[in-house]
């Protein structure tokens, strides 16, 4: 019998492995993030940030806002209610558990971050860690 | 199991028949629409749009639904990192004659708009209890 003696494969194999390591549960059970939900737009005011999500129709206590050095988690479970006796003609929305991590280009000061959800839109005010700033040195 | 993941939809940029006199872009809100026994019901997602810039009105047999952004909240910022555009909302259903367009309600919460269209007596389903 003639081994499979193709480099070629044994390097299709290893992909295929990791692959598959990916779609597996076990390594996204282990990070913060999964997929790209929701649609998050990071601005900047002055010299802290604002980060704008839409998330319509979820209520307040079904999302949850976790920060840490720079990322920001954002979790949380987005609900559509049916009636049982409706039928559905069209079904755009989705809805399901999201979990996203977003990381931001400088310190976050945890204890003045804020947020707000109106109208659909969770505004996430982010004040820049007084230890994040340049500090001017003056030459004595 | 891996939970269904949620995926991000790109919005759909709506194509004009007219043009507009002013720039501005408007977006298709995405829409559930459900019936029962009673009415038929259309949601409609429009994050960012404040009760008071919702229209909706009813005209030869076409309901219009047009929801406007402020777009003064975004004075002042910057965009660094964007993931979905911002615009207005503005979506079209044409009727049928089943519905009673004389009953049309609507109710919005969080961006999430409710459009009841209740149907038409005749076409509710009657029980017939047997004598």
């Amino acid at each position: 019998m003639v081994a499979n003696l193709d480099p070629l494969h044994a390097l299709l194999t290893l992909q295929r492995a990791l692959d598959r390591s990916f779609d597996s549960d076990w390594l996204r059970g282990s990070t913060a993030g999964i997929g790209t939900f929701p649609p998050i737009n990071i601005f900047q005011q002055g010299e802290d940030f604002v980060a704008l999500v839409e998330l319509p129709g979820v209520s307040k206590d079904a999302v949850e806002i976790q920060a840490k050095d720079r990322s920001i988690r954002l979790s949380g479970r987005k609900t559509i209610a049916f009636q049982d006796t409706a039928s559905v003609h069209r079904r755009e929305r989705v809805s399901g558990v999201f979990d996203r991590t977003t990381t931001l280009p400088v310190q976050v000061d945890v204890d003045r971050l804020r947020a707000e959800y109106k109208d659909g839109v969770l505004a996430l005010f982010i004040p820049r860690a007084e230890s994040d700033k340049p500090r001017a040195i003056k030459i004595g | 199991m891996t939970p269904q993941e949620l995926q991000v939809q790109q919005k759909r940029e709506l194509e004009q028949k007219q043009e507009g006199t002013v720039p501005a872009r408007f977006f298709v809100p995405n829409a559930d629409i459900y019936e029962t026994d009673q009415a038929l019901t259309v949601v409609l997602e429009m994050p960012g749009v404040d009760k008071s810039n919702i229209d909706v009105h009813v005209e030869e047999d076409v309901l219009n639904v047009e929801g406007r952004i402020d777009f003064s909240k975004y004075q002042g910022l910057t965009p660094i990192y964007t993931e979905y555009p911002v615009g207005h909302f503005r979506r079209g259903f044409s009727l049928s004659n089943r519905i009673n367009q004389h009953k049309i309600s609507a109710e919005m919460s969080d961006g999430v708009l409710t459009i009841t269209l209740p149907k038409v007596e005749e076409v509710k389903p009657r029980r017939i209890s047997i004598g």
